[in-house]
This record gives structure tokens, C-alpha cells and sequence, in this order.
């Protein structure tokens, strides 16, 4: 290499470490942040000194004793468990529809099916909270979790398609000249070959409603807070470092799904024989 | 058993093969449609029907029809251009209208209704709820312009003939900034009430330079990921997914804590003395901070398409273009960055379309500058409760937004997008 080729080489490298930096930098910043022993959202210069009184644990207490946060974690896990299970079942049978060969209406039915997923938010959220309040939905447990399940279902369908496209369908067929009946094909053979993909897919659909905000601030009420419901109100009225204990454990959150996403297609694609 | 040469195919049964075919084709059909159908009702009740009706809302005005449905029908005979006031039956009507309606203090909801249009309405129909049903026996005519002198002017009944169809494009006027006048022509509002076409183009703008910024960014990136050996590229695969399956609403806070008066960035310029705590830098609550954090959180939006393109480019044809004499810069420029096109309108696309919709993050780090026309959609659902005009915005946004969409599929194929 010559010397500018040399130069641009580590110039380049640098640049891109830089890069990496602001990606990753704003999420990385907020750990240490949100052990702050006082209610600021800035590095005091006790913590600089890694003074110990600089820091505590006083917003992961107040993140799991105040009832506001509480009934927010509850919130979030009942609402996300059960629009995930709605948008799961559904979504997986409609994969499987429309990976069958000769389904007609194939892209109307996909553009139709993934259109929450299109449409920005806001005009969900809008759309929703008008019919929703026309139906008595709006502001109950009920019609969130409706909503969330409509937004996970195109998440599901497009994992699980994904799934079904290196699908060897001669393995029904042979699973059928062996004798066995639809149900326990589909059990025996097909399930355990998409599971992967279920899962990522449900995975997929609890987070989206795991951090969705828009619709819940519409459709869903004070009683419906969920951990974002919360943070949104608390960052608009009276900022605390309990909203960065919230995001700290977030990211814990996200951290462990993507380790199992990232998992789950690796082990897809050797069971698929796809070449990583 | 000879079988004639010409005879149709039969299944054992005797049926022809070509019906039996035919009937199990059909049957295939109905299965695959019939496993589909419990997703397509669900999505068409929770989603589709819900899109459906705020396109309704952008465009019923039932209002005015609704509360004063005698003036209504009396009003579709006054001809709105003379400059004659309307007859006594006009009047008659009114005061029916609002004697029926008082006791449930429905007629306010009229002048409110008719405030979104000209200011004053509200006052004058609330001051007419409480005294008109007190009047004796008509003529009613000057008795009522005694009462309020804007039911003297030919505007107040413009404005109510304009509003009295149970449907109207009013709303979808106001959204872009125009008007119908009383002839019926189509004119823009005064300069200062124009405010909805200067943010969609706000919109815009912020969204074009927020694409910029991640395609400035991402290309490196996706570069260094496509070109690097596998075990590393994944592990830095990780970096841009993390951020990508971390909580917006973790990302955008991170921004305030970074970005604000008294932020990290802040404190750290005063710390070491770049700037003086005087002068400390407002990047946020203005289209800078809107800019920054949003250009955060879309740009693995930007690098996971860019990479898979790269990916599939073979890294022969620079090591060909070099060894035929091309300077590696130019190599790069004339053969490797035109392969890289496909990903570059993808990405682009991807990032501009979630930008022009964004909600939360402007409503959070944008103040007043750095606000996006979700903004002001959120604003009259729960804010001003103009329901309509939110709904007729939106629909603009949503027509934006699908227009957007069929370009990206032109280019990339929705079935193509890939997840994580």
C-alpha cells in the first residue's frame, strides 16, 4: 500500500469508528446517567471524580415502588402478552395462506395486511381513536390491545412468509403418504420448520407494542399507561432520572430480544442449509 | 378394455379429469383464502375501518345541518351573492331552530363549529341560545339584528348557507391554506392565517435533510460492513442493530439528556472551555435537535438496505478497475458507487417516508421550529378538537405517504423488505 492509501485506509476506519460512536454513544450515555444521585440529567462532577455519593440507586427505588411506574410495567406486560398472542396466531395463519401457491389476490391480500405497518402512526393513532371512541373503545384495556395487535400482525406475517419461502413442501406430502392426518403434520412437520420464524415474528409484535406510543397516547387512557405512556407524559411535565432508570431497563430489554432474534435466524438459516 | 384415442381423461369416479382438476383447484383456493381470512376480518375491523372513518370525518360536516336544519332548507333559496339580506322566512326559521335546540344547548356546538371559520361565531350563537327563545310572536327579522348585530350582515349567512351541506371539502381547504368564497371560487386565506402548507413544506424539508444526514452517514458505514470479513461485520452488525430495536422513546430521551442547556455535550464544551456557560449551545427545542435525533434514530434504517445491496456487489470489479489502471478513487466513483443505487433509493425512500410521519420526536426535542405536520394533526384531535381539519390533514399526509410507497415498490419490491 502507498503511503496515501495508507492514509485514507486509517482515515476512513476512523470515520466510520466515529459513526459507530453516535449510534451507539446516546444509548450507552444514559446507564451511568440514570445512577445520578441527584435529580439532574447531566454528569454532576461527583460522578466525574467516581465519587460514590454521586451516585445511587434512588430512581430504580422510585422506578419500582411509585404505583405510577408499577401500573405502568403491569400495563405493559398484559397489553404487549396479549395483542402478541392475537397478532401471532393470526398473523401465522395468514402466512401460511399466502405462501400456498395458488392463492389469488395475493398482492392486494399482502398490501392490505401490512398496510398498519405503512401508514405512520399518527394516522393510525387518529384513524383508531375516532372509530374506537365511536365503538366505546377508546380508553379500555381492550381496545389498546386490539390496536396493538393490528399494529404487530404485518411483523408476523412478513417473519413468518420468510420463513415458509426455502419450505420443502414434498415433506407434507411425504408426511401424508406416511399416514399422517392434517393435524398431525401440521404439528410434527410444518410447526417445528416455521417455528423460528414465529418467534422472531412474535418477538417482532411484543416489541412494537412493548415501545409503542402514538396509539396508546390516543386510544389508551391514564389507566392504560404503559411504560412509554409514561416516560412521553414525564419528559412533557415533570422530568425525572426515573425516566432514565425506565430506559436503562429498556435497553436491557432490547438487548436480550435481539440476542434471541439474532439467534433464531442463525439457527433458521443452518436448519434451512443457507449458506451465512 | 380398449379406451378410444379421442375419449376425455375420467378419474376412477368418471368424472373428467379436467372438472376433478378444476374442483381440487378450487378447493386449494378456498383453504388458502379461508386461512387468511381471520387476519384480513381482524386487520379490516381494528385498522382498515378505522382509516375509513377519518376519511369520512375529513369530509361530514353535519353540524349546521344537524341543529339549524329549518334555516338550512330555507337558505338553499337565498341566492348568497345578492346583497340583500334574507327574507323574514330565513329569520322564522332561526328562531325555531334555536328555540328547538336551546334546552339542550346544542346550538353552541354550532358556533363553535362555525368559529373554525370566522372568529365571533361562538359568542354570537351562544348569546342567541340564551335570548332568542325568550322572543314573542314574530316578525322576527329586526328583532333578531337588534339582538346581535352580526345577524345583520350578509357574511354571518354566507358562512351558514357555505356550511349548511351535510358534506363539505372545507376542511380539506383549510388543510391546504384556501378558502371558498361565498360566489363559490376557490381563493387562498390571508397571509397570516397561512400556516398548514408551510409546515407540510417544513415537513418536507426537515425530512429531505434528515434523509441527507443518514445517507451521508450510512454510506460509510454499510461500506466498511459489505467489504470487512464476515466474524467482524457481524459483531458490527450488532452495533447498528441495537439502537434499531431499542425504545424510541429511550433514544429521543437520551437526546434531551445529551443535547440540552444543561446537558452532557454542554457541560462538556464549558468544561473544557470551547465555549463559556453564558453561551451554551440551544440544540434542542429547534429543528437542530429534531434534525440530530431523528437522523439517530432512522439511520439503521438507512444502513440495513444499503448493506444488503453492497453486499451482493463483487469485490472483483474494483480489483478489475484498479488492474487496469484506474486510480482506486475513481474505481469507486465509476464502478463501485453506481451498483450501489438500488440501496441508495431504497434506504432513502424507507427513511424519508417514517420521517414525514414522525410524531413523537419533534413533539418531544422540536419546540416550535423543528415541529412536523403530525404535530399539528396530534394538536386538533386533543388539543383544539377540530376533528375534521385533523382528519383532512392526515388524509393529505396518508395520500403523501402512499404515493411514496408505490415508488418503493416500483424500485425495490414491499414483498422484498426485509426485517432486522
Amino acid at each position: 500500500m502507498t503511503l496515501p492509501e495508507r492514509i485514507w485506509y486509517y482515515l476512513f476506519r476512523f470515520i466510520c469508528g466515529l459513526i459507530f460512536l453516535f449510534l451507539i454513544v446516546p444509548i450507552i450515555v444514559i446507564v451511568p446517567l440514570s445512577f445520578n444521585s441527584v435529580p439532574f440529567f447531566t454528569f454532576t462532577p461527583e460522578m466525574l471524580s467516581f465519587d460514590p455519593d454521586g451516585y445511587s440507586l434512588r430512581w430504580y427505588t422510585d422506578f419500582f415502588t411509585n404505583l405510577n411506574w408499577r401500573g405502568a410495567v403491569n400495563n405493559s406486560f398484559i397489553i404487549a402478552i396479549f395483542s402478541t398472542l392475537i397478532a401471532t396466531s393470526l398473523g401465522t395463519l395468514a402466512a401460511l395462506g399466502l405462501s400456498r401457491r395458488n392463492i389469488p389476490f395475493r398482492t392486494l391480500l399482502m398490501a392490505i395486511l401490512i398496510s398498519p405497518m405503512i401508514v405512520p402512526l399518527i394516522i393510525s393513532a387518529c384513524g383508531m381513536f375516532f372509530f374506537y371512541s365511536r365503538v366505546q373503545l377508546q380508553g379500555t384495556h381492550v381496545g389498546v390491545i386490539l390496536a396493538h395487535a393490528a399494529l404487530g400482525t404485518p411483523f408476523v406475517v412478513i417473519t413468518v412468509t420468510a420463513t415458509l419461502v426455502g419450505f420443502d413442501r414434498s415433506l407434507i406430502r411425504a408426511a401424508h403418504s406416511l399416514g399422517a392426518d392434517g393435524v398431525t403434520t401440521f404439528f410434527k412437520i410444518i410447526v417445528p420448520l416455521i417455528l423460528p420464524g414465529v418467534i422472531s415474528g412474535a418477538l417482532f409484535a411484543f416489541i412494537t407494542s412493548f415501545d409503542e406510543v402514538v396509539v396508546i397516547l390516543f386510544v389508551g387512557s391514564f389507566e392504560q399507561r404503559t411504560i412509554p405512556w409514561q416516560m412521553f407524559s414525564g419528559i412533557r411535565e415533570h422530568i425525572s432520572p426515573t425516566i432514565l432508570a425506565a430506559a436503562t431497563l429498556l435497553v436491557l430489554v432490547s438487548v436480550a430480544l435481539l440476542t434471541t432474534v439474532e439467534l433464531l435466524r442463525r439457527r433458521s438459516e443452518r436448519l434451512r442449509g443457507v449458506q451465512t | 378394455m380398449a379406451i378410444p384415442a379421442d375419449a376425455p381423461l375420467t378419474t376412477v369416479d368418471g368424472i373428467p379429469l379436467k372438472v376433478s382438476l378444476a374442483r381440487a383447484l378450487r378447493r386449494d383456493k378456498i383453504k388458502s383464502l379461508l386461512l387468511v381470512a381471520p387476519l384480513f376480518v381482524f386487520i379490516t375491523l381494528t385498522f382498515v375501518i378505522p382509516i375509513g372513518d377519518m376519511l369520512f370525518r375529513g369530509i361530514e360536516d353535519p353540524i349546521v345541518s344537524k341543529y339549524l336544519p329549518r334555516t338550512a332548507a330555507e337558505l338553499e333559496k337565498w341566492d348568497a351573492t345578492s346583497d340583500e339580506l334574507p327574507d323574514e322566512n330565513v329569520f322564522e326559521a332561526l328562531v325555531m331552530d334555536i328555540k328547538a335546540g336551546a334546552p339542550d344547548r346544542v346550538i353552541t356546538r354550532v358556533g363553535k363549529r362555525l368559529n373554525y371559520e370566522q372568529p365571533g361565531m361562538s359568542s354570537l350563537f351562544r348569546k342567541s341560545q340564551r335570548r332568542i327563545p325568550k322572543l314573542e310572536e314574530g316578525p322576527y327579522k329586526d328583532t333578531v339584528i337588534k339582538l346581535d348585530k352580526k345577524w345583520g350582515r350578509i357574511t354571518t349567512w354566507q358562512l351558514i348557507k357555505t356550511f349548511s351541506p351535510p358534506f363539505t371539502a372545507g376542511y380539506f381547504w383549510a388543510a391546504l391554506d384556501l378558502q371558498v368564497t361565498p360566489s363559490g371560487d376557490v381563493e387562498f386565506q390571508d397571509q397570516k392565517k397561512r400556516i398548514y402548507l408551510k409546515l407540510f413544506l417544513r415537513t418536507l424539508y426537515l425530512s429531505g435533510v434528515i434523509t441527507l444526514m443518514t445517507l451521508i452517514l450510512g454510506y460509510p458505514v454499510a461500506y466498511l460492513l459489505a467489504t470487512l470479513p464476515l466474524k467482524s461485520s457481524n459483531l458490527l452488525l450488532m452495533l447498528v442493530l441495537l439502537p434499531f430495536w431499542t425504545s424510541l422513546l429511550v433514544r429521543t430521551t437520551s437526546w434531551i439528556a445529551l443535547l440540552q442547556r444543561q446537558g452532557v455535550i454542554n457541560d462538556l464544551l464549558v468544561g473544557v472551555n470551547i465555549i463559556d456557560t453564558d453561551n451554551r449551545l440551544s440544540m434542542i427545542h429547534n429543528a437542530t435537535g429534531t434534525i440530530i435525533a431523528m437522523t439517530h434514530i432512522l439511520l439503521p434504517f438507512m444502513i440495513l438496505p444499503l448493506y444488503s445491496v453492497m453486499k451482493t456487489i463483487p469485490p472483483s470489479y474494483m480489483r478489475a478497475a484498479i488492474s487496469l489502471g484506474a486510480h482506486p478513487a475513481a474505481a469507486f466513483i465509476r464502478v463501485y458507487a453506481p451498483n450501489t443505487v438500488p440501496g441508495i433509493g431504497a434506504g432513502s425512500i424507507l427513511v424519508f417516508i417514517l420521517a414525514i410521519g414522525y410524531y413523537i420526536t419533534p413533539a418531544l426535542v422540536g419546540g416550535t421550529s423543528g415541529t412536523f405536520i403530525s404535530n399539528f394533526i396530534a394538536y386538533h384531535v386533543s388539543v383544539s378538537l377540530n376533528w375534521g381539519l385533523a382528519a383532512a390533514l392526515g388524509i393529505i399526509l396518508l395520500g403523501l405517504v402512499l404515493v411514496l410507497y408505490l415508488l418503493y415498490d416500483k424500485i425495490v419490491g414491499i414483498d422484498n423488505m426485509k426485517l432486522g
